[in-house]
């Protein structure tokens, strides 16, 4: 055997060695994910179970509260959230893509450390204030407008560099062929920037469908909580959950997120486009 | 159809001026080349003509209307793109109609005309796909089909055919000559390439720096050019330009390298400015007008051989001239044979004298 | 000159202008109060909610008790744990393991590739409840899938969420945060031309020498700025408090998960929450800083 094949054949089976510790790393703590929801006996471990049985997801299809919280709250809180950040950032990007602003790189990474320090925690206390201000606290304006706040620095650092990928050659054919600038945006810009659209408003939908602190600190009343905090209606009075109804509930909870994963793979690749600037 | 007038035109981004006090005047029904390397302002100068830039200084007329502050649409041009900029979510019909689609023309009537220009530009049984499944030249077909589909008062070409290989943009280019013959519309053509201004234009116009070097017809530009900058930009492979000093006294010219003297008795003559003893010159030669000589000759140059280069219909020798390498080009597919030494001789009435700021004397 | 415009400033403004309003009152907005909360003893309940009083660095001299402060679950406390669990997951866990992940695959193609990147992403992707429950089952002691291994071979049987309890979270957040930097990098290391590669390869370069003399120095940017974004959003995560709760006995207790217990639980402290948050901000933007002096220096 030749050294060449010697090499390739060795970093063929590291490469497949790594790849199989780093997809046990990843897959191992959601196997349990995969077996507990069908499980009528289901503990912390991951056992198959003998009999397959659908029985926990009746339980939970029982408890209107989860159900409410699942399919309605958690579908207003995601689709406003989702609307607006995607609206609001597709504007944005493409205002400071094909517009002279000045500094336009140094303003959207700004905003984004700016984001990054100002967020969690630490920006719930006047955020609470605000919303408390507003009149808003316990409805789900109040939630979608900090979380629209939040996500939107990011959304816009994302669009930015999908909008800049379209060559502005486009539009000036537009532009040349008698287009006003509207029917220009209408007929040619918004087309050509749709894909990123679609993934910065699946990506922003994700994000407030799993959130967990805003919708604590912002929402009072049982009927107005998502999914992430109606989990505890799964909980004894000693503060114990009940393994068998959370794992069914995890799971339906986690099917949206899949699906939507499953459509931006297949549709446009999950990457980052056009390699983030450094 | 009407003429295109720009008058003092600037246009500067930031600090650099990208197109200097530009005058130009392209007739109607004219096909004008700008010609140029890579910016030297070609490409600033036609989106300000077709409204994508605005002027800082100058005006600029389509017809008899004053175009400088209005929007590309209010000016009624018609422009092919370099990367040809066909909408990949439309199909090739709804991209060649768009621009009739913006000017209200019903959908039968659109779609009819069309089909006609595609026709005409045997691109006709593609209208249904989208641009993504056509190759490059019928994109580029597709994209010319855009710009002639509705009467535009003049069309601008952005180095249509630079994203072609080699042998289709030959193609292309006799197409796109051969429409310009049939349409006889006003064209402003923007390339960086000699050969293809060279092939297509009624007149073309150098551009460097953002200033024009020379206009003239292609022969004109190619058998008169006025600087060295256009003596070098225009032919291939470009003309010789040997550097040097005038030796009056004797009628001599003193190559850089102080050691090869040349007889140039005959050509300062012919000058309309006769140069000064010493004065610092350049010698342009094209490789075509120079004669290869075993033995050594009146106004003949002294070199040692170089290379050889076999272009198939004609043949390439360098010769080194002090530092310099001299290219002749020999109108024969067989290679001569020659020896080490050899003797360059130019055909005087074919030689250019420049003087140091690059301008002719002549 | 490659920049062309299509609209002008104004223009661009407009379009710019929603995002603008929302930054200016969700991000501006609660930065300057957070600031003009720290000096009040403003609650949720009681007489302090409607008019709290002035109270000047009380609340700062509250957190920085250096008699107690690096008591479990007191500041100093929660700032030490903090800096560890964001070392360990932010920095080795999350960049590293992304950086990793995206060099291994580096011009792969294929379903080893697309199953490891999905796997990533899944985790990063599933709600933050939903993962905190799966990892609790994944490190139980008794049945949990971690230890079930660790015991098949032998290497006995921790009882990690209450012996190792930091290890845990750290571990757990590196899992849960690698797909950002492995996605960054792998689109970072798309714009590397292959023959960079192929040029050194040529040369003899061993995979070592490869990562150090051309991948390294081209990714550095990208590096510097996944670095901070990360360390960033590690310093305000939240999401181990879903998996212990910030105990036991407040072992686990960050900085983010204090705040929370401060500000929104018990007595709604609202302004000693403020002083807090001010602290973390101007740590915060400290390392923004020299990351971005590193990036400057780099391009100078």
């Amino acid at each position: 055997m030749n050294r060449y094949k010697l090499r390739t054949g060795i970093s063929r089976a590291l490469l497949l060695v790594f790849a199989c510790v780093m997809g046990a790393f990843f897959a191992l703590p959601l196997l349990w994910l995969l077996t507990a929801p069908f499980s009528t006996q289901a503990n912390l471990s991951v056992t198959f179970p003998e009999q397959p049985s659908l029985a926990n997801f009746e339980a939970v299809f029982a408890n209107k509260f989860a159900i409410r919280a699942l399919f309605q709250n958690n579908l207003i809180i995601g689709g406003g959230v989702m609307i607006l950040v995607a609206s609001i950032a597709t504007l944005a990007s493409y205002g400071l893509s094909r517009a002279r602003v000045p500094g336009r790189n140094v303003l959207v990474y700004i905003l984004i450390l700016f984001s990054s320090v100002v967020s969690g925690t630490a920006a719930m206390v006047p955020l609470f204030l605000l919303i408390f201000n507003l009149g808003l606290i316990d409805t789900y304006q109040g939630v979608i407008l900090v979380m629209t706040g939040g996500l939107l620095p990011s959304a816009i650092f994302i669009m930015r560099d999908f909008v800049d990928s379209i060559p502005r050659s486009y539009e000036e054919a537009a532009l040349v062929a008698g287009a006003s600038s509207y029917r220009m945006f209408r007929d040619v810009a918004f087309p050509l920037v749709r894909p990123g659209v679609m993934v910065v408003a699946i990506w922003a939908f994700v994000n407030a469908w799993g959130a967990f602190l805003i919708p604590s600190v912002l929402l009072r009343s049982p009927e107005h909580m998502p999914a992430s905090i109606a989990f505890y209606s799964f909980y004894t009075e000693a503060g114990t959950p009940n393994i068998t109804l959370v794992s069914a509930y995890a799971f339906l909870y986690t099917i949206p997120v899949l699906l939507l994963y499953l459509i931006v793979n297949w549709r446009f690749g999950f990457r980052f486009f056009g390699g983030i600037k450094s | 159809m009407s003429q295109i007038t720009l008058d003092n035109v600037v246009k500067r981004f930031g600090s650099v001026v990208a197109v200097d006090h530009v005058s130009l005047t392209i007739a109607e029904g004219e096909f004008v080349a700008l010609l140029g390397p890579s910016g030297c302002g070609k490409t600033t100068t036609l989106r300000l003509i077709a409204g994508l830039e605005i002027a800082d200084e100058g005006r600029i007329t389509i017809g008899d209307r004053d175009v400088t502050y209005l929007a590309p649409a209010a000016r009624d041009v018609a422009m092919v793109f370099q990367d040809y900029a066909l909408y990949p979510h439309m199909t090739i019909l709804d991209n060649i109609g768009y621009p009739l689609k913006v000017r209200g023309v019903s959908t039968p009537e659109r779609t009819a005309r069309v089909t006609e220009v595609a026709r005409e530009l045997q691109i006709g049984d593609l209208l249904a796909r989208r641009p993504s499944q056509l190759s490059g030249g019928q994109q580029q077909r597709a994209s010319v089909a855009r710009a002639v589909v509705h009467q535009a008062v003049a069309f601008l070409f952005d180095e249509p055919l630079s994203n072609l290989d080699a042998q289709l943009r030959l193609e292309a280019r006799a197409f796109l000559k051969h429409l310009q013959n049939e349409l006889g519309a006003t064209s402003v053509y923007v390339t960086h390439d000699q050969a293809e201004a060279m092939a297509l234009a009624d007149r073309i116009v150098v551009m460097r720096l953002g200033k024009i070097m020379q206009v003239g017809a292609p022969l004109e530009v190619y058998r008169n050019p006025a600087n060295t900058f256009v003596a070098s930009f225009i032919g291939s492979p470009p003309m010789n330009l040997l550097s040097g000093k005038v030796l009056l006294g004797q009628g001599q010219f003193v190559l850089d390298d102080g050691e090869t003297v040349i007889d140039m008795g005959q050509v300062y003559q012919r000058l309309e400015r006769p140069p000064q003893d010493g004065q610092a010159i350049t010698l342009g030669i094209r490789p075509e007008h120079i004669t290869i000589h075993t033995e050594p000759r009146p106004f003949a140059i002294p070199g040692a051989l170089y290379v050889v280069q076999p272009m198939g219909g004609e043949t390439l020798v360098n010769v080194r001239v002090g530092s310099k390498l001299v290219t002749v080009r020999l109108f024969q597919d067989e290679p001569p044979a020659l020896p080490e030494k050899v003797w360059l001789e130019p055909a005087l009435e074919w030689s250019f004298v420049y003087g140091a700021d690059g301008a002719r004397l002549q | 000159m490659e920049r062309k415009a299509i609209f002008s400033a104004k223009v661009g403004l407009l379009f710019l202008a929603p995002a603008l309003v929302f930054v200016a009152i969700f991000l501006l907005y609660p930065f300057v109060r957070v600031f003009m909360l720290s000096f009040t003893n403003q609650t949720l309940l009681g007489t302090t909610a409607p008019n709290p009083d002035w109270v000047g660095l009380d609340n700062y001299q509250r957190l920085f008790d250096f008699d107690r402060w690096m008591r479990l679950g007191e500041f100093g406390s929660a700032l030490k744990i903090t800096a560890q669990f964001v070392a360990g997951s932010a920095l080795i866990g999350q960049v590293g393991l992304g950086l990793l992940i995206a060099w291994a695959f580096y011009r792969k193609k294929g379903v080893l590739r697309e199953t490891v990147y999905t796997l990533v992403i899944l985790a990063w992707i599933i709600p933050e409840t939903v993962v905190a429950f799966t990892w609790v089952a994944f490190l139980d002691w008794e049945f949990g899938t971690l230890n079930a291994i660790l015991g098949t071979l032998g290497l006995g049987r921790p009882d990690w969420l209450f012996k190792h309890p930091l290890e845990s979270i750290i571990l757990f957040n590196s899992w849960r945060g690698a797909a950002f930097s492995m996605l960054l990098f792998s689109s970072a290391l798309e714009t590397i031309p292959p023959s960079y590669i192929e040029t050194a390869e040529v040369a003899g370069a061993n995979a070592w020498q490869k990562f150090r003399d051309i991948f390294f120095p081209l990714l550095r940017g990208h590096i510097l700025t996944d670095l901070i974004l990360i360390t960033l959003w590690t310093f305000n995560v939240f999401t181990p408090y879903l998996l212990t709760g910030g105990g036991p006995i407040k072992k686990t207790e960050l900085v983010s998960i204090y705040t929370y217990r401060t500000a929104f639980q018990g007595q709604h402290e609202f302004g000693k929450g403020g002083a807090i948050a001010v602290v973390m901000m101007l740590i915060n933007f400290s390392l923004a800083i020299v990351y971005l002096s590193m990036i400057r220096r780099r391009k100078a």
